[in-house]
Formats: C-alpha cells, sequence, structure tokens
C-alpha cells in the first residue's frame, strides 16, 4: 500500500515476528548437529508410511471440518430454525474439550472390551470378533474423526463471523436477481467467505500435524511419532528438529498453494454488521434437518464426552477431588487470560503492519510469527527453552562478573516459560483471526482516512479496530480456550509447585486412568466454557 | 526503554524473593506418575518436615536439566526404567553418591557401579495368558514367536521403554540378526495393531481379542485391587517366562541426583530415605512393585504369584542395545 507507516511501527513488528520464531530458529540450529544416519535409517523405513499417515490425517481433519464447520456456520448465520439460538454457542462447545480428553472417551467407550461391543456380543451371542463387523476406533479415520469434532469449531466461528460480517445487501441483491437461498450461499456467500474459511482451514491444519496425543493414543504413526522416536528413543534432537522442519515445509507448500487459488480474488464491503439479518426460514421437514444435523455434531463433540466425564466424575469424586482445584483453576484462568491478552497484540500489531506496509515484508512477518503452532508441543517447549536459559545464563554471568549474586533461572525457570511458549504457539490463530477480518475492510477506508488527516495509529483506533472488534474477540476467544487445554509445553516447562488444571488432568490420561481426573477434566471444560458465553452475548448484540 | 529496565529490575527481584524463600526444601523431576511418587513422598515430607516438589513429565525433563545448567533447582531425577538412568549419566547430567547406607540398601547389580544412579524397584515383564484358552503354562519370551500364538498376541507399542528394554535384552542373549527374526515373528503373530497400554493389554485378553500379552507385573496386582478392573484381570494369569532358562527380564525405576543439586543434602537424605525399609515397604504395598531392598518383603498379593528367576543380564547390557533394538522395531515395522 500507499501509506507510510513511521519508523517505529515496522520495527516493533520485526521484532515481535522474529522473537516469535526465536523457538524455531533454535530447533533449526540444533538440527545441524550431531549424527546423520538416525535420519537415513529412518528414511529407509518407516518415515514413508509415517508421512503418508501424517498427509491423510491433515487432509482427513482438514475435509472434515469443512464439511461440518462450514455448513454449521451457514445454518446458524443465515437459517432460522428450530433450537438455532441454543446451537448459535452450543456449536462452540467441543473447543472446550481438550482432544486428548474425548479420544480417551471414545475409545473407552467403542474398543473391543468397551461396553458397547461387549453388550453387542452378550445381546447376539457373538464370541470372536471375527463373528461380526465393527469399526475399529483405534485407525488413522477414528483419529481424524476425534480431531474434527473438537477442530471444526475454528472454521464455525470463523465462518459463521463472516457470515454475520457479509454485508446484507449482497445476497439480498442475489436473492433479487433470482438466486435461491441455496445459491446465493455457492454463488455469494461461500465465496466471500473462502479467505475466513481457509485462514481456519490452516489453523486446523496446523493443529492436526502437531497433534501427538489423539495420533498416539490411537496407535496412528505420523511425523510427530518419529519426532518424538528421534529425539526421545535415539537421542537426536538434531534429526527431530529436522523433521519438524520438514512438516513445516510441508505445511506451507498447501498454504501457499490455497492463497495462489484465491490470489485474484479480493472482495471488500461496506459496513456490515449495521443491518438486521433477514434470516431463511426454514420450515416443517428442512428446519428439523437442520436442528438434527447440528444435535448429532453437538452430541457427538460434547455431549458424549461431557457426559461420560461427569459420570465418572460423580463415580470417583471422593478419590479425586482436590483442596488443590482451586489454585489450578485460578493457574489456568490467569495464564490463559494474560496469553490470550498478549496473543491479540500482537495480532493486532502484525496484521495492521502487513495492512500498511508497502511491500510484502509484512506478509513474511506474520507467516514467521505464525510458525510455532504447528511445532509438536514438546519440541517447541524446548525450542523456547533453548533462547530463555541462554538469557538465563547471561544475565548471571553478566552479573557474577560484578560479584552479584545471580537470579537463576529467571525465564526459563519460572511461569514466564510457559507463558512464552503459549504465545509463541497460539499466536498464530490470533494474527489468523485479526488478518481474517481485517482481509475484509475495503483499502478505500484508509485511503479515506488517510485523507481526512488521520495518522495511521489514530486511524486503527478509530476506523479498523472497531470494525474488526468480532476477529479480535474471536481470536482472544479461541487462544484463551488453547491455552487452559494446552498440556505438553505446560508439562515440561512449569517451575516447582505449579500445576495446571490440564497437567493435573495429564498424570492421569497418561496412565489411561481418566476417572480420578474426571474433576479436572470438567473443570477446564466449564472455565473454558465461561469467555465464551460472554463471546457470545457481544456477537449476538451487534445483531 | 525505561519501562523495560523497570520490567528487568522487577523481574530480577520478584525471582530472588522466590529463591529466598526455600526454606528447606527439595525438588524433583520425575518420570514417574505423580501419583505413584506422592505417597511415598508424603511421607518423607511429614517425617522430616522437608517440602519436597515434583514436576512430572514423561517426556524432555533430562534435555530441560541439560539447559538449566548449574542453575537448575532440580535436585533428584527419578525414571521408570533403565535407559533414561543411563542416559543422564552418559550425558553427564548426574553425580555420584558415595554413601554407606544407600549402599547397604540397594544390592549392587542394582545400582551404577560409579555410583550415578540407584534402582529403586523392580518390574518384570510379564506374560499374562487368558485362564480360559491358555492355562497356567510354561512360556518364554521366545515361544511367542512360534506358530500356535499366530493371531493370539496383544502388546502396547513396541517402541514404549518397556518393550525396548525387553527387545534390547534378546538382543544381548541372541545377537541382532536372530532377534530380527524373533520380532518379525512376533509382529506377525500379533492379533492387533500395538496399542494402549499394559492393562489395557489385560482387558482385551479378558474380552477374548487375544490370548497372551505382555506387560509390567504391578499393572496385574493394580488391576486385581481396583473394584472395576478385578473382573477382567480374574480372567487372566500373570506368568513368568523363562524359568526354565535364563529367567524373567526385569527392568528397574531408579533415582539419581542431579549434577549441580542446590539440596544436595537434603536430597542424599530423601536417597536414603527411598531405599530405607519404610518407603520401599510402601513402593512394595501401594505400588506392588519388587522392592530393591532385600530386606523388605513383597506384598502378599505379589508374593502369591510365587518366587520367580530373574535374567541375571546386568542393567547396562539392556541399555547398551538400546539404540539397535529402537532401530529393529522401526525396520520389521512393528507398531505399523
Amino acid at each position: 500500500m500507499f501509506i507510510q507507516l513511521n519508523k517505529k511501527w515496522p520495527a516493533i513488528s520485526w521484532l515481535l515476528s522474529l522473537l516469535l520464531f526465536l523457538p524455531l530458529l533454535a530447533i533449526v540450529w540444533q538440527s545441524f548437529g550431531d549424527d546423520q544416519d538416525v535420519f537415513t535409517q529412518l528414511w529407509a523405513t518407516v518415515l514413508p508410511d509415517y508421512l503418508l499417515n501424517t498427509s491423510l490425517v491433515v487432509f482427513g481433519v482438514a475435509i472434515l471440518s469443512v464439511v461440518i464447520g462450514v455448513p454449521v456456520a451457514w445454518l446458524v448465520a443465515m437459517c432460522q430454525f428450530p433450537l438455532r439460538r441454543f446451537y448459535v454457542w452450543g456449536m462452540l462447545l467441543p473447543l472446550a474439550m481438550p482432544s486428548y480428553v474425548v479420544a480417551f472417551v471414545y475409545t473407552d467407550l467403542l474398543e473391543y472390551a468397551g461396553p458397547i461391543q461387549t453388550e453387542l456380543r452378550n445381546y447376539f451371542g457373538w464370541e470372536t470378533a471375527q463373528d461380526y463387523a465393527f469399526f475399529d476406533v483405534r485407525t488413522l479415520s477414528g483419529a481424524c474423526v476425534m480431531l474434527a469434532l473438537v477442530l471444526y469449531p475454528y472454521v464455525y466461528l470463523l465462518a459463521r463471523t463472516t457470515f454475520l460480517e457479509q454485508s446484507q445487501s449482497l445476497t439480498q441483491s442475489a436473492r433479487l436477481l433470482g438466486c435461491s437461498p441455496w445459491q446465493s450461499f455457492w454463488r455469494v456467500s461461500l465465496p466471500l467467505a473462502r479467505p475466513a474459511i481457509a485462514i481456519a482451514v490452516a489453523l486446523v491444519a496446523m493443529e492436526s500435524l502437531a497433534d501427538f496425543a489423539v495420533v498416539n493414543y490411537f496407535a496412528v504413526p505420523t511425523l510427530t511419532t518419529a519426532v518424538y522416536d528421534t529425539w526421545l528413543g535415539y537421542g537426536s534432537l538434531a534429526a527431530a528438529a529436522r523433521l519438524s522442519v520438514v512438516m513445516l515445509a510441508v505445511l506451507f507448500v498447501l498454504i501457499s498453494i490455497e492463497r495462489l487459488g484465491r490470489n485474484k480474488q479480493r472482495h471488500y464491503q461496506r459496513g456490515g454488521g449495521q443491518e438486521t439479518i433477514i434470516r431463511h426460514q426454514l420450515t416443517g421437514l428442512k428446519g428439523i434437518a437442520a436442528s438434527v444435523f447440528c444435535g448429532v455434531i453437538f452430541m457427538a463433540g460434547f455431549g458424549i464426552p461431557f457426559i461420560s466425564l461427569l459420570d465418572m466424575a460423580v463415580n470417583y469424586f471422593d478419590e479425586s477431588w482436590n483442596g488443590k482445584f482451586l489454585e489450578y483453576s485460578f493457574n489456568s484462568l490467569m495464564l490463559a487470560s494474560m496469553v490470550a491478552f498478549i496473543c491479540l497484540v500482537i495480532a493486532i500489531v502484525l496484521g495492521f503492519f502487513k495492512r500498511l506496509s508497502a511491500n510484502k515484508s509484512g506478509d513474511l512477518a506474520s507467516k514467521l510469527a505464525s510458525t510455532g503452532y504447528a511445532l509438536p508441543g514438546t519440541v517447541l517447549a524446548i525450542g523456547v527453552l533453548i533462547p530463555l536459559s541462554l538469557f538465563d545464563h547471561g544475565i548471571n554471568q553478566f552479573l557474577e562478573s560484578f560479584g552479584i549474586d545471580g537470579p537463576g533461572l529467571i525465564l526459563s525457570g519460572t511461569v514466564f516459560a510457559i507463558a512464552a511458549g503459549y504465545v509463541v504457539r497460539f499466536s498464530a490463530i490470533a494474527i489468523g483471526s485479526v488478518d481474517s477480518s481485517l482481509n475484509k475492510i475495503s483499502p478505500s477506508i484508509d485511503m479515506v482516512s488517510m485523507t481526512l488527516g488521520a495518522s495511521p495509529l489514530n486511524m486503527l483506533r478509530r476506523i479498523h479496530f472497531p470494525l474488526i472488534k468480532k476477529g479480535c474477540f474471536a481470536g482472544v476467544l479461541l487462544v484463551f480456550i488453547e491455552s487452559m487445554k494446552e498440556l505438553p509445553a505446560a508439562l515440561l516447562l512449569r517451575p516447582f509447585d505449579y500445576e495446571t488444571l490440564a497437567t493435573y488432568v495429564y498424570q492421569f490420561v497418561s496412565d489411561e486412568q481418566l476417572e480420578h481426573g474426571a474433576l479436572a477434566a470438567i473443570v477446564i471444560v466449564v472455565v473454558g466454557l465461561i469467555p465464551l458465553i460472554f463471546l457470545n452475548r457481544s456477537l449476538e448484540q451487534q445483531h | 526503554m525505561k519501562t523495560m529496565i523497570a520490567v528487568a529490575v522487577g523481574m530480577v527481584s520478584l525471582a530472588s524473593s522466590f529463591s529466598a524463600l526455600s526454606a528447606q526444601e527439595i525438588n524433583i523431576y520425575s518420570y514417574r506418575q505423580a501419583f505413584l511418587v506422592d505417597p511415598v513422598v508424603a511421607q518423607f515430607e511429614k517425617d522430616t518436615g522437608i517440602n519436597v516438589n515434583v514436576v512430572f513429565a514423561k517426556k524432555g525433563l533430562s534435555e530441560r536439566l541439560k539447559r538449566e545448567g548449574k542453575h537448575t533447582k532440580a535436585d533428584l531425577v527419578l525414571t521408570t526404567d533403565i535407559s533414561r538412568l543411563m542416559e543422564l549419566k552418559d550425558k553427564g547430567l548426574v553425580a555420584a553418591v558415595d554413601n554407606k547406607i544407600i549402599e547397604a540398601n540397594v544390592p549392587a547389580h542394582l545400582r551404577d557401579p560409579q555410583d550415578n544412579w540407584f534402582a529403586l524397584t523392580m518390574r518384570v515383564r510379564n506374560i499374562y495368558s487368558s485362564k480360559e484358552r491358555v492355562g497356567n503354562t510354561e512360556v518364554s519370551y521366545e515361544d511367542l514367536a512360534g506358530d500356535e500364538y499366530k493371531g493370539k498376541i496383544c502388546t502396547r507399542s513396541g517402541k514404549h521403554p518397556y518393550n525396548v528394554a525387553l527387545v534390547s535384552s534378546m538382543i544381548a542373549h541372541h545377537g541382532e540378526a536372530e532377534t530380527e527374526t524373533w520380532l518379525t515373528k512376533v509382529k506377525a503373530n500379533l492379533a492387533r495393531k500395538p496399542q494402549g497400554n499394559d492393562r489395557g493389554q489385560i482387558k482385551a485378553i479378558a474380552a477374548g481379542q487375544c490370548d497372551v500379552a505382555l506387560g509390567n507385573s504391578y499393572y496385574f496386582g493394580k488391576m486385581l485391587t481396583n473394584p472395576e478392573q478385578k473382573p477382567a484381570a480374574d480372567k487372566v494369569n500373570i506368568l513368568f517366562p523363562n524359568q526354565k532358562g535364563r529367567g524373567a527380564h526385569v527392568n528397574v525405576s531408579g533415582m539419581a541426583l542431579t549434577k549441580y543439586a542446590p539440596n544436595k543434602a537434603d536430597a542424599v537424605k530423601l536417597m536414603e530415605y527411598l531405599t530405607g525399609d519404610l518407603a520401599q515397604g510402601i513402593y512394595a504395598k501401594v505400588n506392588l512393585e519388587y522392592p530393591v531392598n532385600p530386606s523388605v518383603e513383597v506384598s502378599p498379593l505379589v508374593a502369591s504369584w510365587g518366587e520367580f528367576k530373574a535374567d541375571k543380564l546386568p542393567m547396562d547390557g539392556i541399555a547398551k542395545h538400546r539404540k539397535q533394538a529402537l532401530m529393529l522395531i522401526d525396520k520389521v515395522k512393528f507398531d505399523l
């Protein structure tokens, strides 16, 4: 663009972006280290299979989340049907469910030794697995379904926000020009929403790529498995780092292909949000079908797992009640809120930089800042640890050279490390949300503001910020919930005597004894729901 | 800039106030689940008044220890298998402890010759069998490659440390080539893709999905004492493999003092305590493991499984072949 930013803004943006990129850089730096033969050996044996599994999982989850998320978003945003008001926020609830919990609950229910198959065997008198056909939940497709069930809300949330922000006059014109509701969806709403959906899908893909808990639980070895094997098994962090870099490269290629696909298309709109939405009335069978569709997804993603958790929590209440719950909840809550806020600030700074920078460098800055999301959690944690501990050692050495006692590990040994890990990991979500909202604002608005003499900062505050408020809300919410659930980084980076709800639940899940941690898992979900209700109210009020 | 300095100063003072707080405490990095460590630690806190903090994680603790270097707050590392102990020693992250009490409590073959690590409990890699379909027979790990077990074996991931240690011991006894053949045949005999944990294998036998499975001894005991899991465990025998030959494969959980332990004296006190009668008794009774201290008896339940002969292969012999074992497991695509 043509607007000259002062020097500070790009400098701060680049600084932020590089700070967020530092952990990955540390990992890459590691990857030039020791032995190459581990990597070669893996490549000759299992890596091709892992690569295939990874691509299938990433694609499977991405496609499933679009297939679930987009229709639900459109129904809820643009149609009127029974229970719609409930589904508006109900469809978001699976987001609050940690994926490892959902995976646990479903394997427990559906595996061979689980209650459903056992009942079936008893009822029909089947003796062995050969007597009947039942889908095996611990498979690649099972893992895809599990991940999609908790990740589709990304697509839903961003798509719904876009559908709501889409100017009504466009769909109305389409209808006046003779489109059916269905056609107006395909020819107007969907193409307009495509950039937002693409961002959501990229987030979903990154999350699936980095997932270890679910695929490991479902015995589907992927690249993350290889990363952990090389690092923990073969003791080669270098090979693990190299694999992580390969994973990232794959992802960037995918995202670039999508970008290329819609390079020529640019859609902007004026206003949005001011008009009242006239929803398509789905009556009779159509309305019921829409309601049932949403209901099934809701039950699968939230209802069934939540009920199972409640059941376990009640049965094991005495053993699992722990006086420290309040402390754990407080820790999780504080951490998640702080991280969400920081991520939002970063996203706004970078988003605005990208919008106003004269060349593509702004885009690169946001991209670099987003890389953390696709790294497997524990690897990221090590990536964060490397620069932080270097800094700590430096400070201590510096002070000790003056004869002063060093303060110890002020960054790598405190909650700062977890917060830093989260920010690196989840900035991508906030950046994506803010970006998708900013994209919809026509550049002519910037031009007008500039012509009327607004400074860039002033313009951001008075023009852009009000327009992207919803995107910001969505971003904050997503980061908050993800931080509530996050496990691997917290596990490894937490200081002594510091426990979050997720780390507490994990010690039971890791031994496949979720029963004892069910109560804490419920708290994670419930605490995650609080901001969700606020967000929803604010979204609804504007319409 | 001013704010940045203020923030930095604030953080330094905050951090130093934290470190000033440390009256008497010990910090542990634990690869073992907290709820398995807690009973013993709680007793120690009660007896000594020393505060013990635990960070539990299954991955990356040694990496963290390495990065923290001399500023680490961790005094002690607890592990669940021998290879982690060896890893800590090999990376130079732990310190030798020359202590008469510990040496008296832990037999020589269950500690590092240079005193860099000490075993705390032993766990047998048992073979479980269906009471109904297999019964209480003599069995060896080698037998699992036989045709009679076609489609009848269950196990967790081949790359789980417990299985890797078993394969390492096979390499130590039979050499790499023979172990590869064995592993290939075992894989071909699997009833299902390796999955779940050791308890899951017992449940699978009970449900009739497979007839035999690999699993650690204490899981079986834990299931027998859990009302909900007991019915499944009741349908299963616990067998001690290779009793006519070299004996059953044994792994250890253990401990090591970190190189830069800030609370060394107290940490050593805890190490003595962990090998002592009281703590070893808790390991035996609550966790149903085999205590390393010969003067402490196993729990009555564990005793009811009978005496057994353990493989005499030295612990570092197992750890030595670990990488080879992993490569074999990948080579035969055991988990795929």
